[in-house]
């Protein structure tokens, strides 16, 4: 892999989501949620997730917590991603979408901060439709379930 | 290699060329290496030190009749040696060879700990325990029904000893167990007030000294300690080799912590009897040529001298701490550099250590970020985690100005 470089790992566009991040807050009642946390640096997210009347399509999804730039900034570009999309299609994710999203190269520590976000969706999406964590997410190393 | 005469200045920019790992650049930019107390570089005499072993006097230990196990042999036994001299143990056979610190804290917990404690005791650390320190006292107390207690740090970041009388008015005190210098603060603790309080009680004291045997003079006997644990990788050893002493006749009343081949001394269907120390707690195949390099490594340490490294840390933390402070939105934790080794924490206002450590490395710098393991610490501070630069008997000033040049550029990512 080649050197992500200063300039690259903290583009704007990743600077900018960390310092404005979209959908940052808590949803009330939230139909589905979880809590993820990175025990390397304590990173730590919490995410909300509203059903349409549908029960299917992800009417709002917020997110809380507080941890590095790269895990703030790809768990604020994940909410804009997914917003409007079904929660089947969010579980099952590929996660290189949102590292498409992100658009740096990232080291394997880093990659874990990246992914909290997006794990901790899919946990929460998991959870609120009854449906098995995939196999990929039980081996994350310290995901801890509300 | 730069041999320091006693009582004289460590010439590091000397010493550093022993070093081979600094003859690389790291993203295009010298390397600055402050991450040591994490695991220290290895100089070429102990890397030496080991080939040459490997090359000419490699064989299992303690079994073979040839010439080579007999070779093997010696040079385990001589590194046992030198690691007893270093400490200032009383008898060599006190010195057990195991991976790690970790491994000879868990030793003491487990085999001490199984048949010592019970129901109405109480094991005592302090909250600046590394978890290797803490989690296996944690565990064993309740596996066992004792209690488990904080002794919580005052303002300065020391232990609060004015907790002490309550906890003896109120508990059977039966292990007191502590570092001697703090990872994560740097603190050097003055032990004599919880030794003899631990002794006070008839509770053993078990010191973790993972994080002083690198950077001063560490006497088992001057500290009045039960046990004393330590890591060969932090002290310019290869990783894989570290250290316990304990006293000879707790080691002696103690059952064993892993069994099997080497440990024993005659087994039979109804019975199996014990080794003599230390061979009754070091089963299996010892990391043999790992300790000759600890030997090679206690070697390296003793010509420079403990004494001259301490000396040389405090220097550099009060230099570090001097200079961080130039950086805007810096908070430093921790004593000042006359009671500290070569550490310093610290944190940069809105930026998450982990973003810090990020861009220093792409400038070449190497600190650590992180909980440092020592989460219950980082709680007391109110903080997630931390940056970590630390310093060894190699670190120049120079590292340290790209440290802070490093941190300018940082802040100028995130402003
Ligand atoms: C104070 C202290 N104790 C124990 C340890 C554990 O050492 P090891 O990981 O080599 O077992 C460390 C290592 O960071 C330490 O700093």
């Amino acid at each position: 892999m080649s050197d992500p470089g200063l300039e690259n790992l903290y583009r704007e566009v990743i600077l900018d989501h960390y310092k404005n991040p979209r959908g940052h807050g808590v949803i009330e009642n939230a139909d589905a949620e979880a809590e993820g946390q990175n025990p390397l640096c304590g990173d730590e997210v919490s995410v909300y997730v509203a059903f349409d009347e549908d029960g299917e399509t992800i009417d709002d999804v917020k997110f809380s917590g507080r941890g590095c730039a790269i895990s703030q900034a790809a768990t604020s570009m994940l909410m804009e991603m997914t917003k409007g999309r079904t929660a089947h299609e969010v579980a099952t994710l590929d996660k290189d979408e949102l590292l498409a999203e992100i658009g740096v190269p990232l080291t394997p520590v880093r990659l874990k901060c990246a992914m909290l976000g997006l794990t901790t969706l899919k946990v929460a999406l998991h959870k609120a439709k009854g449906t098995p964590l995939p196999d990929g997410l039980a081996g994350f190393d310290d995901l801890e379930l509300t | 290699m730069a041999v320091t005469a006693p009582g004289t200045k460590l010439d590091a920019r000397a010493l550093r060329s022993d070093f081979p790992i600094f003859e690389q650049e790291m993203h295009g930019k010298p390397l600055a290496y402050l991450d040591s107390a994490n695991s220290s570089q290895k100089p070429r005499q102990v890397l030496e030190a080991v080939d040459r072993f490997y090359e000419t006097s490699y064989a299992n230990v303690h079994r073979a009749v040839h010439l080579l196990g007999e070779r093997a042999t010696a040079g385990l036994e001589h590194a046992r040696e030198r690691v007893r001299a270093l400490l200032n143990a009383p008898d060599v056979r006190e010195i057990i060879f195991v991976r790690n610190a970790t491994e000879a804290l868990n030793l003491v917990a487990y085999s001490w700990g199984l048949n010592n404690l019970g129901p109405g005791d109480a094991v005592v650390v302090t909250e600046l325990e590394h978890h290797s320190n803490f989690v296996p006292w944690q565990y064993i107390a309740g596996r066992q029904g004792a209690e488990f207690l904080m002794v919580a740090i005052d303002e300065n970041g020391d232990p609060d000893l004015s907790q002490l009388d309550a906890i003896a008015r109120d508990h059977n005190v039966k292990v007191v167990a502590t570092n001697l210098v703090s990872n994560s603060l740097g603190t050097i603790h003055d032990l004599a007030p919880l030794v003899s309080w631990a002794h006070g009680q008839g509770a053993i004291f078990v010191c973790d000294a993972a994080q002083a045997a690198p950077h001063m003079r560490v006497d088992v006997q001057a500290i009045g300690a039960d046990f004393v644990a330590i890591s060969g990788h932090k002290m310019c050893a290869p990783s894989g080799i570290g250290a316990l002493w304990g006293r000879g006749e707790l080691l002696q009343s103690m059952e064993p912590f892993l069994l099997g081949g080497h440990m024993i001394n005659a087994v039979r269907v109804d019975k199996t009897t014990w080794g003599e120390l230390p061979h009754k707690f070091e089963a299996g195949t010892s990391p043999i040529a790992e300790a000759v390099g600890l030997g090679a490594a206690v070697d390296y340490l003793e010509a420079i001298g403990l004494e001259a490294i301490e000396a040389h840390e405090h220097e550099l933390a009060a230099y570090a701490l001097g200079r961080l402070a130039e950086v805007p939105g810096i908070t430093l934790y921790g004593p000042p550099a006359d009671r500290r080794a070569g550490v310093v924490s610290f944190n940069m206002e809105g930026i998450h250590p982990h973003d810090v450590a990020q861009i220093l490395d792409l400038q070449g710098v190497a600190i650590r970020a992180g909980h440092h393991c020592c989460q219950p610490l980082m709680h007391k501070l109110g903080v997630a985690a931390t940056n970590r630069a630390s310093f060894y008997l190699y670190t120049i000033p120079d590292e340290i100005d790209q440290l802070v040049d490093g941190l300018h550029a940082v802040r100028k990512v995130f402003a």
